[in-house]
Parts: C-alpha cells; sequence; structure tokens
C-alpha cells in the first residue's frame, strides 16, 4: 500500500514537470499532503500518538490546506499571470524529469542496506532533484517556491523512511518545513508582492559587482 | 550556565524587540555583553564539561566563543554609530539590536554544540537573525538581498537535514542511533561507507552557504553587501567560523573512517574553486563591500586547502579562521566610516581617503597589509603554514597555481585600496564631509593589532588549545 501511494508521489512529479498553470502545481502540493498524510499513517505505526497526531495534524493542514491556500491568495492579490511561463518546453521538461527517476533508480539499485526501503529514497532523491530543476527552469519567484515546496516533500518521506528509530529527526523535519515556508512565505512572499509588483526573478538581477 | 544564558539571551533580544527607547537599549545591550563575557569566563573554567548533554565546551567552541567575544564589542559599538548616522524608523532600529543579540546568541549556541542536530536548528536561528539584519534598509536592493540569502539557505538547510537523515541511516550497525559528535567518533569503524559519503556530500554542501565556499557562495556575498557594514562584518567572521565549525567536526570524524582521503579530495576541490572564483570576482569587482565579501571567500578556501592537505594544515586552518575573523571585522567597521566620508561603495566614487580621514585610512591601510597576509600580519604567519603544509602533501602544482591566484588577488585588492587611499576623486563634492573623530577608529587598531600579536607571538595557552582542537584529527 505505502508503495501504491509513494509510486503515486512519483507520478505527481511527471504531472508537475508538463503542467502549465500555477493553480494546477498548487492543486499538485495539496495532493501530496494527502498522499503524505496517508504514508505517514501506515508508515510510522511504532512511534507515541501523541507525536503521531502531531506529524499527521502537520501534514494534513500545513501542508495540503494552509500553504496552497496561502499561495492562492498571494496569486490572487497580487495578480500574477497564471501561466508559470518555463524557459524550456514541457516536453524536454517531461524527458529530464524521466532521467532524473531513472538515475536515482539506478543509484538506488547500488544501495546494499537491508533497513531501508528502497523505494523511499527513490522518491526523495527524485522529489530533490526535480524541484532543484524546477527552480533553475522558471521565471517567476512564486514557481521558485513551489520548487522548495516539492524538495520539503521530499525530504520529508526519507525522514519518514527512518522514522520508526528516529522520531526526532521526523520532528526536525516538520520543523524545517513550518520555520523555512513561514520565512519564505509569510514575510517575504508579502513583502515582495508589496515592492516588486509584476514578481519575475528578471527583476532580481540588480545586485551586482559593479 | 547554557540554559540561562540562551533563555537570558532570548529575553534580551525579545525586550529589544519592543522596547523604543535609547537608554533601555545601552542597558539591554550592555547586559547582553556581560552575559556573552560571563559564557566565555564560564565555558573557560568549566573546559571540557558538557551541559545539558547538547553543549560541550570543547578547546575549538571555547577559541570561537573568544573570539565571538571580542568582536561582538566592537560591533554593537559601531552598530549604535552606525543607526546614529544614518537614523531609522524606531522601529527597525529595534528590530536591528534584537536581530543581532539574537544572531549573537544563535553563533554561540552553534560553537558549543555537540550534536549535528542542534548546530543545524541554530543555524537556522542564524539565517532568521541575519535575514532581518541584511533588510534593515527596507528598499528595494535590500529586499533582493535578503530574498537571495533567504531562498539560498533555506534550500542549504534542507540539504543539511538530508545529509543528517543519511548520517542516521549510516549508523544502523553502530549499535547506537544517537547522533552525537562522541558517539559518531566512538563508532567510526562500524559507520556504513556509503550512507556516510552521501551525508558528509550533503552536510558539506549545505554548510557552504554560511562558511563561504563554492557552491552556495553567492548568497552570503550580496548578504554581506545588503546588511549595514556593522552586521556585514559579523556576517563575514563569526558567522563563517559558524560554518567552518560544522563541517570541522564532521570532517574529524570522517578523518577517522577509510574515507579521509576521499573527504580530502571533496573539500580540496571546493576550496581550490572557491579561491579560483574569489580572484575571477576581485579582479573585476567595483563594489568595495562586495570586493571584502569576496576576500573573505578567498580566504576561507585558503582554509579549507589547510584542512584537505593535513599536517601542520590543521593547526593553520584553526589559527587562520581566528585571526582572519580579527581583521575581516574591522575591515568592515572602517567601512562605516568609509561611507559617511563618500556616501558611495563604488570604487569609481571613493579616493584621497588620507586627506579627509587619516586615522580610517591608517585602517585601510593596515587592514590591507593584514587581509593580504604580508608580514608583520598574523596572517601571514598561518598562510604559510598552510603552504607548508600543501608543499608537505606533495601537492606542489595545486600549491604553485594557488599562489599565482594570491598574487592576482593582492595586485587586485591592492590597486583598489590604493586608489581609495590616494588618487583624488572625480566629480567629489568635498565642502559637507563629515569631520569623524579617531577615536572611533580605535577598536579597529585594536583588533589588527591583536591579529598580529596572536599570530607572532602567541601566548602558549592559545596554541595549546588549537592543538588539542585539532588532537583527533590522524597525524
Amino acid at each position: 500500500m505505502i508503495d501504491v501511494l509513494l509510486i503515486t508521489f512519483l507520478i505527481s512529479l511527471f504531472y508537475v514537470a508538463i503542467a502549465n498553470r500555477i493553480m494546477t502545481y498548487l492543486k499538485v502540493l495539496a495532493f501530496q499532503g494527502v498522499l503524505l498524510f496517508v504514508v505517514v499513517f501506515l508508515q510510522l505505526s511504532e512511534i507515541n500518538p501523541v507525536n503521531l497526531a502531531l506529524i499527521l495534524l502537520e501534514t494534513i493542514v500545513f501542508k495540503s490546506v494552509a500553504v496552497p491556500l496561502f499561495m492562492a491568495y498571494v496569486l490572487k492579490r497580487n495578480n500574477i499571470t497564471r501561466e508559470a511561463e518555463p524557459f524550456l518546453p514541457n516536453f524536454v521538461s517531461l524527458i529530464i524529469v524521466t532521467f532524473i527517476v531513472v538515475i536515482t533508480i539506478l543509484l538506488a539499485n547500488g544501495v546494499e542496506d537491508t533497513n531501508l526501503d528502497k523505494i523511499f529514497f527513490v522518491v526523495a532523491l527524485s522529489s530533490l532533484f526535480t524541484g532543484l530543476y524546477f527552480i533553475a527552469t522558471r521565471r517567476k519567484i512564486i514557481t521558485h517556491v513551489i520548487g522548495y515546496l516539492i524538495i520539503e516533500n521530499g525530504v520529508f518521506v526519507l525522514s519518514l523512511a527512518v522514522g520508526n528509530e528516529m522520531p526526532m529527526l521526523v520532528n526536525l523535519g516538520i520543523m524545517l518545513d513550518i520555520f523555512a515556508s513561514v520565512l519564505i512565505l509569510g514575510i517575504f512572499l508579502n513583502k515582495i508582492g508589496d515592492v516588486f509588483k509584476d514578481v519575475d526573478v528578471d527583476q532580481l538581477s540588480r545586485l551586482k559587482d559593479h | 550556565m547554557i540554559g540561562i544564558y540562551l533563555i537570558a539571551a532570548f529575553l534580551i533580544s525579545f525586550l529589544l524587540f519592543l522596547n523604543r527607547n535609547k537608554m533601555v537599549a545601552f542597558v539591554l545591550l550592555g547586559l547582553f555583553l556581560a552575559l556573552q563575557g560571563s559564557l566565555s569566563i564560564y565555558a573557560y573554567l568549566n573546559f571540557r564539561s558538557t551541559e545539558f548533554i547538547y553543549f560541550t565546551y570543547d578547546p575549538l567552541a571555547l577559541l570561537l566563543l573568544l573570539t565571538l567575544g571580542i568582536i561582538a564589542v566592537p560591533a554593537f559599538f559601531h552598530s549604535h554609530i552606525y543607526l546614529e548616522d544614518q537614523p531609522a524608523p524606531a522601529q527597525s532600529r529595534a528590530i536591528y539590536y534584537a536581530a543581532i543579540v539574537l544572531l549573537v546568541t544563535a553563533i554561540s549556541a552553534g560553537y558549543l554544540a555537540n550534536h549535528i542536530a542542534v548546530i543545524w536548528i541554530f543555524t537556522e536561528i542564524t539565517t532568521l537573525s541575519a535575514s532581518a539584519l541584511i533588510y534593515h534598509h527596507r528598499n528595494k536592493l535590500a529586499l533582493e538581498g535578503t530574498w537571495k540569502y533567504v531562498f539560498i539557505c533555506a534550500i542549504s538547510i534542507t540539504f543539511v537535514f538530508i545529509g543528517i537523515l543519511f548520517l542516521s541511516l549510516s549508523l544502523e550497525n553502530a549499535g547506537s542511533d544517537e547522533l552525537s559528535f562522541k558517539n559518531l567518533l566512538a563508532n567510526s569503524s562500524r559507520l556504513n561507507p556509503f550512507w556516510l559519503r552521501l551525508s558528509f556530500i550533503f552536510i558539506f554542501t549545505g554548510l557552504t552557504a554560511k562558511l563561504g565556499l563554492v557552491p552556495m557562495f553567492t548568497a552570503g556575498v550580496d548578504a554581506k553587501d545588503k546588511a549595514p557594514a556593522p552586521a556585514g562584518a559579523l556576517l563575514s567572521s563569526v558567522l563563517m567560523n559558524l560554518g567552518f565549525v560544522g563541517i570541522f567536526r564532521l570532517y574529524v570524524v570522517i578523518a577517522n573512517t577509510p574515507l579521509h582521503h576521499w573527504a580530502n579530495l571533496v573539500i580540496g576541490i571546493a576550496a581550490f574553486l572557491s579561491v579560483f572564483v574569489a580572484t575571477v570576482y576581485m579582479v573585476k569587482v567595483k563594489n568595495l563591500k562586495r570586493m571584502m565579501a569576496y576576500s573573505s571567500i578567498e580566504h576561507m578556501g585558503l582554509v579549507m586547502l589547510g584542512v584537505a592537505a593535513g599536517g601542520i594544515g590543521y593547526y593553520a586552518a584553526i589559527l587562520h579562521i581566528i585571526l582572519h575573523a580579527f581583521v575581516k571585522s574591522s575591515l568592515f567597521f572602517q567601512f562605516t566610516q568609509l561611507y559617511r566620508v563618500y556616501q558611495s561603495k563604488s570604487i569609481y566614487e571613493v579616493g584621497n581617503y588620507f586627506k579627509y580621514n587619516p586615522t580610517g585610512a591608517m585602517v585601510l591601510l593596515l587592514g590591507f597589509i593584514s587581509a593580504t597576509a604580508m608580514p608583520p600580519s598574523g596572517l601571514f604567519v598561518s598562510e604559510f603554514l598552510i603552504f607548508r603544509s600543501l608543499f608537505e602533501a606533495h601537492q606542489i602544482v595545486l600549491m604553485i597555481v594557488v599562489l599565482l591566484l594570491l598574487t592576482m588577488i593582492i595586485w587586485a585588492f591592492g590597486k583598489n585600496i590604493f586608489r581609495i587611499l590616494f588618487i583624488p576623486p572625480v566629480m567629489f563634492d568635498d565642502s559637507n564631509v563629515p569631520k569623524i573623530s579617531p577615536w572611533e577608529s580605535a577598536t579597529q587598531f585594536a583588533l589588527l593589532a591583536f591579529a598580529v600579536y596572536l599570530g607572532l607571538n602567541p601566548p602558549t595557552e592559545f596554541v595549546e588549545l588549537i592543538n588539542e582542537s585539532v588532537m583527533l584529527l590522524p597525524k
């Protein structure tokens, strides 16, 4: 069951690669949050109930409701155009994401570790590199943030792989989620929306050496 | 003590955030400096003891804590002058003071932490407080700098977290899954090399954002450019040392495993590229503050080359980060005065500094001599030892290339500094240049002199502390 969910997570990465509108990205993020919710429920059976409840709350409330809703609000308030405007065509994106997944699978095959479920490793590294690729090839700041959130979801998957033995690490991961997201989203998207009217990285290139 | 320190420091930071009265701010900042001083003294008296499980007063932490304690005093002093000179709204002022106290606190706790996850947490807090400092001026450029810093630091901190996860996987066969450096070191022979390798790559890459090495150095340069210079001094000295501490402590673990040689290779490549990149930028940079930031990248590259070379290089690396912290912060403090004279950072709009502010010009000249490691600068000793370690490690070609790059850096640095000092500026209206009291430069001279003293005639205790810091590394 967990495998099915994680593979669905992987498929959502392909979907992100070919999607055109920012709203679609947000929906995918919310969907990934729900997937993670179920994975946590199935995977972390051994940790204490209060901690489990906290983690579940974080995935469902924070990852799949609060963040996408807030991003949609920012999108609307700043009148950001709804197209994602990638530098590369979607077809190339799809090939690159496929390439990333294949490479991580090959890498995972080299691992000889009975304690780690390889699928966690594959999903986590794929979403890490997909997120980085996403950040590098999209023009808008808001898509950079979405790329970062995809990376975070991937890291969360990885922390679940060791979650039963070390619940502390999952908690740290949640701290990272909340801290970084609040810092990036809460303060800056608001501020950047006020100062720069159309939020585009091209406007953020005035810091130079001369 | 560390518990009291953290609670009191967070409380002071919070009060500074609420406070709008100048006198109260002075009292609170004074209290914080006293607190910082007493933490250093306590660390000295309770050497090698552990508190709250996660904090140990070990030699490296003690050395850097003392460095931080010394630099914090002039940093607060120059912050005060800076805020008097460029009046900011009471709110920005309050945020500035609260953030700088939080930054110093987080850096101190990060030095003392003996657990990789605790270092990670305090590194996050430094990102938060540094971003408040960078955004001090609340304009477009400051926002751009802050955004880049926050975003890159967020990604790098995620990288460190992935590294921690892999580190926990590498402990599977070790019997104990505690991630403290002591436990890692005790189990170093049983760590899984595959996971350890991945873990080191990720943690190293993540912490380079703080240390200022390739690949994540870019955010730090923008941050030091946009932050007010007294805060930039902290970002460019003690905060870089925090990145060094994180990497160094993990490196000590790796050095006791068969991966030692491989880790040296990774560090060596990143360090060489940093020196190279710093050279390229130093030659063409026209913004003085960024020039000093690139010079920090060059120095950190040299430090990591020393670590990679091993032998006497370990000693030299630790000596170098301490001396560099004093010299670079002094230069940044001097920059506040320079900016008051010319109201510009561009190399094209400054010049003839000896005429307008002779004392400041002396600091700049001595700072240049120190930063480029010409004798009698203390950095000369540490750089000499780093090159000796490269020589002893039979890296002659690398050594020659780095020396050539350093020559270019000295040329570029010198060209700009002498232009500031002697060549009259074009189209500069000197009718309302402010008079700067020579006493304001006293702390800068003191820092430079201290660096010379520690380099040329180090007290026995200081040498012993450095030797003890590198004791766990294989010879």
